[in-house]
């Protein structure tokens, strides 16, 4: 599978040639540094591990310094692996750049959601909630019944509850390549992409 | 945020005349049919402009066979052929929402700007189609309209 990682920038309206309007997600995608090549004989599967983004040299530690040192690139921000690459040629040490795709491709982009704080049952897992009539109080947004009474005793495992929402990895299938600007190392993409701006992104094909 | 912007600066279009809520304008739009292209008048009163940067937009509405129609253009939209600014306006909202309300006479009508003759209209000139388009038999009506107008 192709790929390469990027951080989301936001989104802008793109005319194409024949005038339509597009909504776009535009996403710094590259260049990134093939870390580490894996092979069947080797490691028993075949990835190929690509760095992206600067981290400063102190805040690597020496074991991943030195595979940055033999690299001679500066320690990448985001590792990523990803299996099954055709490699190509591909060294360790080369560059994955966002020329990978052309216009037009259909990818898959994956992305840490926005974090959504403690939210209830109605917003996190898309519940009805109460009825607004017949005499009911505090039922707009209420669960409901959560399980049986004296058999089991017990609420199931796995029983959607309120709690911590957002902050999930979140892949978008099908998402068109509007334009691509090898220079800029952009790529404009049609629709929305999970994730905050300036958040981390990973592109595949 | 610069590096979108970069994008869109290549695409934000600033070839049509200065125009506000409230003034009546004509919009040529291309419309393409088949493997023909020709260009298309909508005349009507500008309702408001939102957005910003290449997401820009106007909104303009008119009244016909009775029936109100509005449509919105994005400024930068290539599908625009030209803006042709006809009557100025005295409004005193950004939005003319309230036009949805009326009917009759007072649905098209909006005070006019006085002292015309002191406001530059059509300070810049509208964008000039490449190819001599088709003009069909509305377009020349309306612009005698314009003409008389500007007179």
């Amino acid at each position: 599978m192709l790929g390469i990682l990027g951080k989301k920038l936001g989104m802008t309206t793109y005319f194409t040639d024949n005038g339509d309007a597009v909504p776009c997600t535009v996403i710094e995608a590259g260049p990134c540094t093939v870390t580490q090549i894996k092979t069947k004989d080797k490691d028993g599967y075949e990835a190929i591990q690509l760095g992206f983004g600067v981290k400063k040299e102190k805040q690597v530690n020496k074991s991943q310094r030195k595979i940055y040192e033999k690299l001679s690139v500066s320690p990448a921000r985001y590792v990523k692996e990803i299996r099954n690459y055709p490699v190509n040629g591909l060294k360790e040490g080369d560059q994955v750049k966002v020329d990978i795709f052309k216009e037009g491709d259909k990818v898959k982009v994956s992305g840490i959601s926005k974090g959504k704080g403690f939210q209830g049952v109605v917003k996190r897992h898309g519940f009805a909630g109460g009825v607004r009539t017949h005499g009911q109080s505090d039922r707009l947004r209420a669960p409901g019944s959560i399980g049986a009474s004296s058999y089991p005793s017990r609420v199931f495992k796995g029983q959607r509850m309120a709690g911590r929402m957002g902050t999930d990895k979140i892949t978008v299938s099908n998402l068109k390549v509007v334009k691509i600007f090898p220079d800029t190392n952009l790529i404009l993409v049609k629709g929305a992409v999970p994730g905050a701006k300036s958040g981390f992104v990973e592109i595949f094909k | 945020m610069d590096k979108i912007k970069l994008i869109s600066a290549g695409q934000i279009r600033s070839d049509f005349p200065d125009f506000n809520t409230g003034d009546t304008i004509s919009v040529s739009v291309k419309v393409i049919e088949g493997d023909k292209e020709r260009i298309q008048q909508f005349k009507g009163i500008v309702m408001g402009i939102k957005g910003s940067g290449v997401s820009k937009t106007f909104r303009v509405r008119k009244i016909s066979n009775g029936v109100g129609v509005e449509r919105i253009f994005p400024f930068s939209s290539p599908k625009i052929a030209g803006i042709e600014v006809l009557k100025l306006g005295s409004v005193r909202r950004a939005k003319l929402y309230y036009l949805r309300n009326l009917t009759g006479k007072a649905a098209t009508k909006i005070k006019e700007k006085k002292k015309l003759s002191d406001l530059v209209i059509n300070k810049k000139e509208p964008a000039q189609v490449k190819s001599e388009p088709v003009v069909d038999q509305t377009t020349i009506t309306e612009e005698k309209v314009s003409e008389s107008v500007s007179a």
